[in-house]
C-alpha cells in the first residue's frame, strides 16, 4: 500500500479546520437554523465559541480521551457542534439514527460502550433511559430541548446550554487541557464512527480517521469546485456518512454554510427559502417531488396543463444537451429560454432548486425519466456511487458527462478493480480504518493491500468509461434456465412508475420471476379520488381490481422493455401480487435507509411466495406489524395473485446486428 | 373553603396552589329547563380539573358559565378571591381565561398563523389607523406578538402548516390550532370543551401530551370537559361529575371511579 498521505498546513483534524475557519472566515455564516419562524444564524467565529464552550463543559463533566459519545437527533447546529466538541476533547462521536428502535439503539450504544449521549428531547431521553440498564459504560446524558424534562432526576441528566455555561465558567481551569487535547489530533486519530445500516446482520461500526474524512472531502470538493459561498440544506440523517461528508467534511474544508430545517415536516418550505447551491437527495426524494408535481399538474387548469406539457416536451428534447454544453440550434435555444421564463424557472423555484449548481443523487438507481426530468429543467443533477467504508466517494459523474444508467468515473485518488465474478473493489485514501470490535469482518472486507469489496456487481461501460452497477453481487444469480437474474434491476424498472412505491422480485434458481408490489398511496390515492373510487384503507386500495389492473399494465410494460435486453430478458415478471401493507423499517422489512431486506421479506411472507409459484389465484394471509411506539398488532387480508403477459426475448440475433 | 386548602405538590412534581376560581351554588335555567342546578366546586391554581358527565348533563353550560357566555340566575362565581359580577365573554377573556370550542370555531379562510395571531388581539393596543398603515406602534406590537405566537407554534409542533389555510386542515390539526390560539393569549386558566371529541387514538394521545405539557411548562390551570373516561382519569387531578344538571361526584379520579352514583350514572341502574 502506498505511503499514507499527510495533512497539509497542520490541518489534520476537523477541530483544526474549525480554528482556521474561525480566523479566516470569521464573519461568514457557518450554520443557520430556522426557529420560531426565523432563520437564526451563527458565523464561524460564533460557532467556534459555541463548540469551545461545549468542549470545556464536556471536560468538566469528566469526558476522557477515547470515550465514545452517542449523538442522537435530527439535523441541528447543536448536534454538529457536539460532534466537533467531542472530537476536540479527544472523544469519538457516534451519530445514531434518531428513529432507531430502543433495541437497535441499545445494541449500538453497548457495542461502542458509549459513556455519554447527547440527545434532542424527551422522546430520546426516555428511549435512552429505557435501555440504560443494558449499557455498562453509560454515565451521562445531555439534552437540548428541556420541554417536559424538568421533573426528571438530574443527577446524570444535563441540559446542553447548562453544560456550555459550565464550560464557559470553567474556561480558565480547562482551556489548557482542551488545547493540549486538540493539539494531539492528527490524520491518524479517529474522526467519527458510523454504524452501517446493515442490509444483512447486525450493524457494524465503521471507524473513519481524519485522513479518510478530510482527504475524501478535499478531493471531492476540488472535483466539483465547491466554494466558500455554497449553501447546503442538512436534512438527511446525521448517522449517515453522506451527511457527515457534506455537512461536516466538505463544509469545514470549504467553509460553506450548513442550513438546518425547522422540522422534518417543513423541509420543502425550508428548501425553497434557502435555495441551496449544492444539494444531495436520494432518488426517492426526487421521485416523490416529481410525483407531487405531476399530481398538481393533473389538477391544474387546461391552459396551464397544455403549457406545461408542451414546454416539458421541448425541455426533454434539448434541456439535457444545453446543460451538457452540446450544440443546440438557435430556435431551440430561444424556445428553451422562453420555456425557462414560463415553466422551468417557476417550477425550479417551487421545488427549491433554482440555485443548485451541483446536485447529487445516490444510494439507489434513479429512474431515467426522473433523472432526465430534472436535468432537462437545467438542474445539474449527477450521480455518485459510494459507501460508508469509502468515506462516500467511489465514483462521481463529471459535469457534462452525465447519464442515468451509469454512476461515473473513479473519484480522485480512487482505484477500482472488477473481480472475475463482477464484484467491484476499490482502494482510496478514504478507505475506512477498521470495523470496531469486529476484526473478522474487517479482514473479509478489506484485504492487506487496502482493497475493499463493495458487495456490488458492475462493469465499466465501454462507450463512456463510466462504472455501471447492476445489483448486489450476492443477489445476482441464475434462473433455472441459465439466464442472468438481477432482481434489483427489475425492481428499479418497476419502481420508476409513480404508482409503484416498492417492488421485490424473486426468481433465483427458478423457472420464472415473480414480484411483490407496494403501491404508492399518494399517487394511487389521487387517482382513486379522481375516479370516484372509495377506499377506507391502504389495504383496501391495494386490493382494488382496477388498481391491480393498472399495476398489471405497468408490469407488462416492464416485461416488454426487458425483452429488448438480451442479458436480462429472462427476468420478466410472470406473476405478481400487491402487498396488503407497506414494507417498513419498523417491521424489519427494510433498512433505515429504505433498502429492502430480501431475506427477511421472503421468510416473513413465505406463504405468499409459495402462492406465487403454486398457481393459486388468491391467498389469505395474516401479518404481524409493529407500530411506531413498539406495540405489535396484526393485519390479515386475502390477496389476489395476478398473471402478467411476458414477451419472448429478442435473443442474441439483435445483439449481433448491432 | 378558601382557607381550607393547602398548596401541595403532586406525585409527578407539579405544584398545585390555592383556589383560583370558585363556583358557588350555581343554577342556570333556560325557560323551564334547569340546565345546572345548585352546583358548587372550585378550581385550584395549576391543576387539571375535569368536568365529566353523560350527554345533556350540563357540562358545556357549566363551561359557558365560567367563560361568561351565560350568566347564571342564581349563585356566585369567585375569581382570584373576588366575586365576579355578570360579565361579557370578552371581559372574562381580559381576565386571563381562554377557551376552545367543542365544534371548532376558527376562521377557515385564514392561515394558521393568522388564526393564532387573533389570540393576541387582547394585547394589541394600536389604533385602527396605525394598524392600517402598519407603522410605529402597530409594527412593533405585531413583531412582539408574532414572537409569542411563534413560540406557541413551536410548542404545539405545527410549524409545517403555519401558512396553510385552516379550512384545508384535517380535524385533529384544527383542534390543535384552536388550542394554539387559546394559548397565544397566555391565559391563566384554559377552558377546553371536549378537546378530544372525534379524534382517533393517535390524535388523542398527541392532544393529551400537549395538554399535560401546557400545564407543566406554563403552569396553566386547565378546566376541561371530556367524554372519554380513560383520558379524563389519566389527565386530571380532580374530577367533577355531573348528571341531569346536578353534581353527583367530586374528587380525585380514584375517588370518582369508586363513587356509586357515578357508576350508576354511567352504567345505568337496574330497576327492580
Amino acid at each position: 500500500m502506498a505511503k499514507p498521505i499527510e495533512a497539509t498546513d497542520g490541518l489534520g483534524s476537523i477541530p483544526a479546520l474549525l480554528q482556521r475557519n474561525a480566523s479566516q472566515f470569521a464573519n461568514r455564516p457557518a450554520y443557520r437554523e430556522k426557529e420560531y419562524g426565523i432563520w437564526q444564524s451563527w458565523t464561524w467565529a460564533e460557532t467556534e465559541k459555541e463548540i469551545e464552550a461545549l468542549a470545556l463543559g464536556l471536560i468538566d463533566l469528566g469526558v476522557k480521551e477515547g470515550d465514545f459519545i452517542s449523538i442522537i437527533g435530527r439535523n441541528r447546529p447543536y448536534f454538529y457542534w457536539a460532534i466537533v466538541a467531542a472530537q476536540s476533547v479527544g472523544a469519538i462521536p457516534v451519530p445514531l439514527y434518531q428513529d432507531a428502535s430502543a433495541d437497535e439503539m441499545a445494541y449500538v450504544m453497548d457495542h461502542c460502550g458509549a459513556r455519554i449521549a447527547i440527545v434532542e428531547d424527551q422522546e430520546q431521553v426516555d428511549k435512552v433511559i429505557e435501555i440504560q440498564g443494558q449499557l455498562t459504560e453509560f454515565e451521562h446524558m445531555i439534552y437540548i430541548d428541556p420541554r417536559g424534562l424538568r421533573k426528571y432526576d438530574h443527577s446524570k441528566l444535563h441540559e446542553y446550554s447548562q453544560i456550555q455555561d459550565k464550560g464557559r465558567a470553567t474556561h480558565a481551569e480547562n482551556i489548557n487541557e482542551l488545547r493540549a487535547r486538540r493539539e494531539k489530533l492528527n490524520y491518524d486519530s479517529i474522526c467519527v464512527m458510523l454504524y452501517t445500516s446493515g442490509t444483512t446482520g447486525k450493524p457494524k461500526g465503521v471507524v473513519l480517521s481524519n485522513r479518510n474524512i478530510i482527504e475524501a472531502s478535499r478531493s471531492s470538493s476540488e472535483f466539483d469546485k465547491l466554494r466558500l459561498t455554497e449553501e447546503v440544506l442538512a436534512y438527511l440523517p446525521m448517522a449517515w456518512v453522506g451527511d457527515f461528508i457534506f455537512s461536516i467534511g466538505q463544509a469545514y474544508w470549504c467553509g460553506f454554510c450548513v442550513n438546518c430545517p425547522e422540522s422534518a415536516d417543513t423541509m420543502q418550505t425550508d428548501l425553497r427559502e434557502i435555495g441551496p447551491t449544492y444539494y444531495f437527495a436520494p432518488p426517492r426524494v426526487f421521485e416523490t417531488q416529481l410525483t407531487n408535481v405531476m399530481i398538481r399538474m393533473e389538477d391544474a387548469g387546461r391552459f396551464k396543463k397544455w403549457l406545461f406539457d408542451r414546454y416539458m416536451e421541448h425541455a426533454r428534447k434539448v434541456g439535457g444537451d444545453i446543460l451538457d454544453g452540446k450544440s443546440v440550434g438557435m430556435m431551440d435555444r430561444l424556445k428553451y429560454g422562453l420555456g425557462n421564463l414560463l415553466v422551468y424557472g417557476p417550477l425550479k423555484n417551487t421545488l427549491g432548486l433554482s440555485r443548485v449548481r451541483v446536485g447529487y443523487t445516490a444510494g439507489e438507481a434513479i429512474g431515467p425519466e426522473i433523472f432526465s426530468f430534472y436535468r432537462s429543467l437545467g438542474i445539474n443533477l449527477k450521480q455518485l456511487y459510494g459507501q460508508t467504508e469509502a468515506s462516500v466517494f467511489i465514483t462521481l459523474q463529471p459535469d457534462g458527462e452525465v447519464r442515468a444508467d451509469t454512476v461515473g468515473v473513479p473519484a480522485p485518488g480512487v482505484e477500482i478493480r472488477i473481480a472475475d465474478n463482477g464484484e467491484v473493489f476499490y482502494r482510496s485514501p478514504g478507505v475506512f480504518e477498521y470495523y470496531y470490535k469486529n476484526e473478522e469482518s474487517t479482514k473479509s472486507t478489506k484485504d492487506p493491500e487496502g482493497w475493499v469489496a463493495t458487495g456490488d456487481a458492475g462493469y465499466f461501460d465501454e462507450e463512456t468509461g463510466q462504472l455501471r452497477i447492476i445489483d448486489r453481487a450476492k443477489d445476482v444469480g441464475k434462473m433455472a434456465g441459465g439466464e442472468l437474474y438481477a432482481p434489483k434491476y427489475v425492481e428499479n424498472k418497476l419502481k420508476f412508475f409513480p404508482n409503484i412505491l416498492e417492488a421485490v422480485v424473486f426468481g433465483n434458481g427458478r423457472e420464472e420471476c415473480t414480484a411483490f408490489i407496494n403501491i404508492d398511496l399518494t399517487a394511487v390515492g389521487n387517482w382513486a379520488e379522481r375516479n370516484n373510487i372509495g377506499y377506507a384503507s391502504y389495504q383496501e386500495l391495494a386490493g382494488h381490481p382496477k388498481v391491480l389492473e393498472t399495476i398489471r399494465e405497468h408490469v407488462e410494460t416492464v416485461n416488454r422493455s426487458l425483452a429488448h435486453d438480451p442479458m436480462l430478458g429472462g427476468c420478466q415478471v410472470h406473476r405478481f401480487l400487491v402487498l396488503h401493507k407497506e414494507l417498513d423499517a419498523d417491521d424489519g422489512e427494510m433498512t433505515r435507509t429504505r433498502k429492502v431486506r430480501r431475506g427477511v421479506i421472503s421468510e416473513k411472507f413465505n406463504d405468499l411466495l409459495t402462492a406465487l409459484y403454486d398457481g393459486s389465484d388468491e391467498i389469505f394471509t395474516k401479518t404481524e406489524v409493529t407500530y411506531e411506539d413498539g406495540r405489535k398488532g396484526s393485519i390479515s387480508a386475502t390477496l389476489k395473485i395476478v398473471d402478467a403477459a411476458v414477451v419472448p426475448v429478442e435473443g442474441t440475433r439483435q445483439v449481433a446486428a448491432e | 373553603m378558601l382557607d381550607s386548602v393547602e398548596p401541595y405538590t403532586t406525585e409527578d412534581g407539579r405544584k398545585i396552589g390555592g383556589v383560583v376560581m370558585e363556583m358557588k351554588n350555581i343554577t342556570l335555567r333556560f325557560g323551564g329547563v334547569t340546565a345546572i342546578q345548585d352546583i358548587s366546586f372550585d378550581i385550584r391554581d395549576g391543576e387539571i380539573r375535569a368536568i365529566i358527565g353523560p350527554n345533556g348533563a350540563g357540562k358545556s353550560s357549566m363551561l359557558n358559565v365560567i367563560s361568561g357566555f351565560y350568566n347564571p340566575q342564581e349563585g356566585e362565581v369567585f375569581y382570584k378571591g373576588e366575586k365576579r359580577p355578570p360579565m361579557k365573554p370578552f371581559q372574562v377573556a381580559q381576565q386571563g381565561i381562554a377557551r376552545t370550542f367543542q365544534n371548532i370555531a376558527l376562521f377557515e379562510g385564514m392561515s394558521v398563523l393568522d388564526n393564532v395571531m387573533t389570540g393576541r388581539i387582547r394585547q394589541m393596543k394600536a389604533g385602527l389607523i396605525a394598524q392600517a398603515l402598519w407603522k410605529g406602534k402597530a409594527e412593533r406590537e405585531e413583531v412582539e406578538n408574532r414572537e409569542v405566537v411563534e413560540k406557541v407554534i413551536d410548542f404545539l409542533e405545527i410549524q409545517h402548516i403555519r401558512k396553510t389555510p385552516v379550512g384545508r386542515l384535517p380535524y385533529g390539526l384544527k383542534k390543535r390550532v384552536e388550542l394554539a390560539r387559546a394559548l397565544a393569549a397566555e391565559p391563566s386558566i384554559l377552558l377546553l370543551d371536549e378537546p378530544m371529541a372525534g379524534m382517533n387514538v393517535e390524535e388523542k394521545e398527541d392532544m393529551s401530551r400537549f395538554i399535560l405539557d401546557v400545564n407543566d411548562e406554563f403552569g396553566t390551570t386547565i378546566a376541561l370537559i371530556e367524554h372519554d373516561m380513560g383520558v379524563v382519569m389519566d389527565l386530571s387531578d380532580r374530577v367533577v361529575v355531573m348528571d341531569y344538571g346536578k353534581k353527583i361526584g367530586d374528587g380525585t379520579p380514584d375517588e370518582v371511579r369508586t363513587n356509586q352514583d357515578v357508576i350508576d350514572a354511567y352504567l345505568g341502574v337496574a330497576h327492580d
